[in-house]
């Protein structure tokens, strides 16, 4: 049986591993809750921004939250353009799994051409710091990342439940006649929320770079379980998917500490099927 | 009888100044390959999860068919290498090898890059009746058609044979561990010496309190990281692919707990070497850019061939190891193979290699025993100062080099 220590520590790292899950679900949550647009390419646009942080904090040594408000801004744009493709060529919600997934693809294959297949370690004095507390350790970065996602996922809740510009999109989402019924321009609007999900997953890529190991391929390796966690946190919903993010999280890491580390995995989608078939209302 | 030892001495003094001559000579005074070019095809993971060693593979390939082009090529026609992507997939090295034999018409094959994608092209070989050299299948009982060859030597049963050489390893250290915690990835060639590891380990004495499997791409060490703490062994064993170690490394550190000794068995060894937490870190290889693997002939050449090219790459670590090394030694073999037998016929050249000892960078290799494996000759390195260094067995560490205990 596991000491509480190591069920503790565990836990910690559960939760602040979900942090990560969390923020990369964020803008995909927004992007396919609101818009109705599957946008794969996330995971691509954040894997840019971990290879952009990388290379301007190890070839021009530039300290990684300037390097994110440098790539932020350019995701933004880059976010909007997309969605300008999206709008010209009326893509709806099952052409965009496909359209998105060949984006990802093109920036898979144009990173491999700069920074070849090969892994890439982002190494930082702080990647390895840890705060003690009591018996448990808290690694400083995991903890602002949670923090960053926390403050952004909060911050997105409110923005859509207080601002006109929140409920207008919400209502477009909703009814998209209607709301044009009611002057809701939807489709300025849906390039904003592009715009945001693409610099979402800009702040999630900067944290990649710092904590994960950076290799082409390794776009795909968050698919799964980030799809798992947008559909629990509920879609369009920013504090569902982070609050899932960690509960995934958490149950992968308790999954590795009592189990084989080999079934964690498997841990995401049985959370994903029990939940499912448990249809509670706030899915 | 002198008159005879004295001929015997005067053709021998001869034909090694002309030998001299020759190696000295131009590569133009040389006979260039001419006529119609032998085409070997073969596929490598230059694109999906195994690219990133598949790669160096590619860089060792063509570094070795320009070396054998500037010697005579193959019979004295060149050698061209048609070479595709099998995209990291069996099924698609699979197709590609197939299409390789049949419809590019390719005179021969070399074998791709990792256990999967060679097992899938082992069968096309067989089929076709085609000789494949490959230089990357980690679990060497699976390699059971008899005109496949392996470049690398783990010998037939690497599972029993590498965990007695750390085992060795460990028991000439000052305080030799008494305990082992094994952590493994579940890709398939970690996951065979890991379990090798573990029974081994037993049987000399060394437990082990805790044994961990963790799929290949895993995420997150730190629930990994806390069981290895907890369990506090003498000896850390890593089942490690690509930067597993390093994640692993990081992960104890920020629970600020530093394994005593630990072993990785396929890490990416630039990132290990220059990682704080790499120092005097074990690691398997087969050979390192260091005395005595420098005197084997040609190596100080493509040692510096593949840094030059490694580097243009912007591959990150440019130093030749075992790797690119068992590229290396597949092309040495073909060569050797093809010119010894004469031929360009696989059943010949087939017959020529069991039969024959054939000198690359690895040694001498033989292919007489257990699926056509020869001896092992699996070593271990360490990072010291932020370099690899063959530590063990004795007899293959540099003057001036030991094994340093943590």
């Amino acid at each position: 049986m596991p000491s509480a220590t190591l069920l503790g520590q565990a836990l910690i790292s559960g939760v602040l591993a979900g942090g990560m899950y969390g923020l990369l679900a964020l803008g995909l949550s927004l992007s396919w809750g609101l818009l109705r647009l599957v946008n794969l390419s996330h995971f691509a646009l954040a894997f840019l921004a971990a290879y952009l942080t990388y290379e301007l904090g190890t070839t021009y040594h530039v300290a990684p939250w300037w390097a994110a408000a440098m790539i932020v801004p350019v995701m933004f744009l880059i976010g909007i353009a997309q969605h300008w493709l999206f709008d010209k060529f009326k893509v709806n919600e099952l052409a965009s799994l496909l359209i998105t997934f060949s984006f990802a693809v093109i920036l898979e294959v144009a990173i491999q051409l700069y920074w070849t297949a090969d892994y890439r370690r982002f190494e930082t004095h702080y990647s390895t710091m840890s705060i003690k507390a009591g018996p448990f350790y808290i690694p400083v970065l995991e903890l602002a990342l949670c923090m960053v996602a926390g403050v952004l996922a909060w911050g997105t809740w409110l923005w859509l439940r207080k601002t006109y510009v929140g409920k207008a999109l919400r209502a477009a989402a909703e009814d998209a006649d209607i709301a044009a019924a009611y002057g809701v321009d939807h489709k300025k609007l849906a390039y904003l929320l592009s715009g945001m999900g693409a610099a979402y997953a800009a702040i999630a890529g900067t944290f990649i770079a710092l904590i994960a190991t950076l290799a082409p391929t390794q776009i795909w390796a968050w698919l799964g379980v980030v799809f798992a966690v947008v559909i629990i946190g509920r879609l369009g919903n920013p504090l569902g998917a982070l609050l899932a993010g960690m509960l995934i999280g958490a149950s992968e890491s308790i999954a590795m500490a009592v189990f084989e580390p080999a079934w964690a995995p498997v841990v995401s989608f049985s959370v994903l099927i029990a939940i499912l078939l448990w249809d509670p209302e706030w899915l | 009888m002198n008159d005879r030892m004295g001929a015997w001495r005067r053709r021998h003094v001869l034909g090694g100044f002309i030998g001299l001559a020759a190696l000295g000579a131009p590569a133009i005074l040389r006979a260039a390959p001419s006529g119609q070019p032998v085409k070997v095809g073969g596929t490598l993971s230059l694109t999906g999860f195994l690219a990133q060693t598949a790669v160096i593979h590619k860089i060792a390939a063509e570094i070795m068919i320009e070396d054998i082009n500037s010697r005579n090529g193959f019979l004295g026609r060149p050698v061209e290498y048609v070479l595709l992507d099998d995209q990291s997939k069996p099924d698609v090295a699979r197709s590609l090898y197939e299409k390789l034999i049949t419809v590019d018409k390719v005179d021969l094959i070399m074998g791709p890059y990792a256990t999967a994608p060679i097992l899938a092209a082992m069968g096309v070989a067989q089929r076709y009746g085609k000789v494949m050299i490959q230089s990357s299948m980690g679990i060497p009982n699976l390699q059971t058609y008899d005109m496949a060859f392996p470049a690398t030597p783990f010998g037939p049963e690497p599972d029993k044979t590498y965990p007695n050489v750390i085992l060795d390893a460990m028991a000439s250290l000052p305080t030799p561990p008494k305990s082992m915690v094994i952590v493994t990835s579940k890709f398939p060639s970690a996951q065979f010496m890991a379990k090798g590891m573990r029974i081994e380990a037993e049987k000399r004495g060394v437990k082990v309190p805790l044994y961990l499997e963790y799929e290949a791409g895993n995420r997150d060490f730190g629930a990994i990281a806390a069981r290895v703490k907890e369990a506090n062994a003498d000896f850390l064993w890593v089942g490690s692919l690509g930067l597993e170690s390093n994640q692993l490394l990081e992960a104890l550190r920020k629970l600020d707990y530093t394994p005593k000794t630990s072993f990785h068995l396929y890490p990416a060894p630039g990132p290990l070497a220059l990682s704080p937490d790499g120092n005097l870190v074990w690691c398997s290889t087969f050979l390192e850019p260091d005395e005595p693997f420098m005197s084997r002939p040609g190596m100080k050449k493509i040692a510096e061939l593949y840094k030059e090219r490694a580097t243009k790459a912007n591959l990150p670590y440019a130093i030749i190891d075992a790797q690119a090394a068992g590229m290396v030694a597949a092309w040495q073999i073909l060569e050797a193979g093809v010119n010894g037998a004469k031929t360009l016929e696989d059943k010949q050249i087939a017959a020529w290699l069991k039969k024959n000892v054939v000198t690359t960078v690895y040694g001498p290799t033989k292919f007489d025993g257990l699926y056509n494996h020869g001896e092992p000759a699996q070593l271990i390195r360490q990072v010291q100062d932020k370099q690899w260094k063959v530590v063990w067995p004795k007899q293959f560490v540099a003057p001036g080099v030991k094994l340093i205990p943590t």
